[in-house]
């Protein structure tokens, strides 16, 4: 008797925890969710409806206008354009350069490799303070201001987080399989081309992904190369909804809705890429 | 390992070679956009010059004016005050999300997904909404405040909360962190657990004497690298103060009295606003000497404690 008494006051004990539990999870979902359905809820309303009391997260009247709207405020289409040009170029670049830097420093048995992946670690505490204003010097000389060369090129070279993480996949590459092909015959690039760069498709993708995410969310870049209008890119162009004496939240946030849904998509697809990608590394981008 | 001796050393050569090509786009880089910048704005640490003059040499002036601006020690201050209390916060929130994921239940995959979306959503947007959050009036953060009875403050216009919004701001997109910790919780042994549980240990104990210690290595490890990149802690309050301002050039550069005017941010205006390159290259090379000897002294004694912790 005192047992089942003891199993129930357990079991009693375990249910109270878990809708504790589930509480806690919705709470928390709910307030990392906020956000999105503040900027979602806010771009169905008209701009009186978001400043009108009581506040109330969905509107009293859906409209749809701020969409075209949005659109007519500035140069929407243009400035997307743009911005998927510099990211498809930027993605290219990054998915050309990083499988073959890291295939140098995980497969190919040389005096150096570890130099260079020290250096590589090193170059990621470079605060981007220091390197723009020289930076911006030598493109301004060359007159590449206000062109796309400053925020692609650097994709041609490699950067330390792809490479580190690209790396790390190919650690758990065997070796087996490249000593196979070196038997037959195959030299570096063949056996690079041929074995590893194959094998590496999940990596590939990974570094996909951040590439896109990273390019087509830059900001700071943008910024400092970019001010001709008609050159922006969508994340410079979400400040000119903001003019000096009103926003108009609405439409801003119907063009943020617009601007942020490609990344959710992608995102939700390649979730797991992404996921294991920080885990191996346990590095941030 | 077949080869007799004497053509090891073409193999070895052919080796180098071949490691040398392939790595050969990331070591042109390196020079191009690490090595020089970081050599060039040394230099210019020592020159006056806007973006088109040539450098003039001034000496140490850029470093002897930075002594007399009291906006230097002051957005020093702000960037510290991010550092030491955004990243406690940040890992709580973080170390508290992955120990709720690492949790078999349904809808698990669905709240890791809400948990890590903040973080991968471009900054502007994600900023843009806060703002509109923020706002005293209007806002929902204030309004969901005034329906449990507590009146809000001006987040974004009152200087004593600005930097306390990026703090609540920041802790929003600790999904990266997370994942992290994730991993490293998923790896402590099951067995610790039920053996501490047959002792008796309550959860709490549990937490904090298998849980912590097990993945201590790890916080530590992430609490340097977030204590590190506080320090470049910049675009976030740039696009607020735009956007407070309303036009790029506005009167307030650095937020409400300059409170969230950080270090960086001050960099960038000097170089980009004030065009006072010299200056903002002397500036940027003392955050650069900060950050590297953080960087070093941080992980040396890490390094160590996780040494003297022995193998667990």
């Amino acid at each position: 008797m005192a047992r089942q008494r003891q199993m129930t006051a357990y079991r009693t004990r375990q249910l109270i925890f878990r809708i504790l539990f589930a509480i806690l999870v919705v709470l928390l979902c709910v307030i990392f969710l906020a956000p999105f359905m503040v900027m979602i809820t806010t771009s169905f309303k008209t701009n009186r409806d978001a400043f009108t009391l009581p506040v109330q997260l969905l509107p009293r009247e859906w409209v749809f206008e701020n969409y075209p709207k949005a659109f007519e405020t500035i140069p929407y289409f243009r400035y997307m354009a743009n911005t998927a040009f510099i990211t498809f170029f930027s993605v290219l670049g990054q998915l050309l350069v990083t499988p073959l830097v890291a295939y140098s420093l995980s497969k190919i048995r040389w005096r150096g490799s570890k130099v260079i992946s020290g250096l590589i670690m090193a170059t990621m505490m470079i605060p981007i303070s220091v390197t723009m204003v020289p930076m911006y010097r030598i493109y301004s000389k060359l007159h590449l201001v206000n062109t796309y060369i400053p925020l692609i090129l650097p994709a041609y070279f490699g950067k330390a987080f792809y490479i580190i993480i690209y790396r790390q996949f190919f650690t758990g590459v065997p070796n087996s399989l490249m000593e196979a092909a070196w038997i037959d015959g195959a030299n570096e690039l063949q056996r690079y081309a041929y074995i590893a760069l194959p094998i590496s498709k999940p990596a590939l993708t990974t570094i996909g992904i951040y590439a896109f995410l990273d390019a087509w969310s830059d900001y700071l870049m943008p910024l400092i190369y970019i001010n001709k209008s008609d050159r922006n890119t969508l994340s410079l162009g979400l400040q000119q909804y903001i003019s000096e004496h009103t926003v108009d939240w609405s439409r801003l946030m119907a063009a943020a809705t617009i601007f942020v849904v490609p990344v959710v998509i992608v995102f939700v697809i390649f979730q797991r890429n992404f996921v294991q990608g920080i885990a191996t590394s346990g590095l941030k981008a | 390992m077949r080869q007799p001796p004497t053509s090891m050393s073409a193999l070895e050569k052919r080796s180098f070679r071949n490691g040398l090509l392939f790595a050969m786009p990331w070591i042109i880089g390196f020079l191009a956009f690490s090595v020089y910048p970081l050599c060039a704005s040394f230099y210019y640490s020592f020159t006056k010059f806007n973006a088109v003059t040539t450098p003039e040499w001034i000496g140490l002036s850029n470093y002897e004016g930075l002594l007399k601006d009291p906006l230097v020690l002051k957005s020093l201050g702000n960037t510290l005050f991010m550092a030491l209390v955004s990243m406690p916060v940040n890992l709580c929130v973080a170390l508290m999300l992955a120990s709720i994921v690492v949790r078999n239940f349904r809808g698990r995959a669905v709240a890791r997904t809400f948990f890590f979306l903040p973080s991968i959503i471009p900054m502007v947007a994600a900023t843009m909404v806060w703002i509109w959050m923020f706002d005293p009036t209007y806002g929902y953060i204030n309004n969901v405040l005034r329906m449990i009875g507590i009146r809000g403050p001006n987040w974004l216009i009152d200087a004593r909360y600005t930097k306390w919004a990026l703090v609540l701001m920041g802790s929003w997109t600790t999904g990266t962190t997370m994942l992290v910790c994730m991993a490293a919780l998923q790896d402590v042994p099951v067995s610790y657990y039920e053996s501490a549980q047959i002792d008796g240990a309550n959860a709490v104990q549990r937490f904090f004497h298998i849980t912590v210690p097990c993945i201590a290595h790890v916080l530590v490890y992430q609490a340097i690298l977030s204590f590190i990149n506080s320090f470049q802690y910049f675009q976030q309050v740039y696009i607020i103060v735009t956007a407070n301002s309303g036009t790029k050039m506005g009167a307030s550069l650095g937020g409400p009295q300059n409170s969230i005017m950080m270090y960086p941010l001050y960099i960038f205006h000097n170089a980009f606003t004030y065009l006072k390159m010299g200056k903002a290259s002397a500036m940027a090379w003392i955050l650069f000497v900060i950050v590297a000897l953080l960087t070093v002294v941080l992980t040396t004694v890490s390094r160590k404690v996780n040494e003297n912790a022995g193998v667990e």
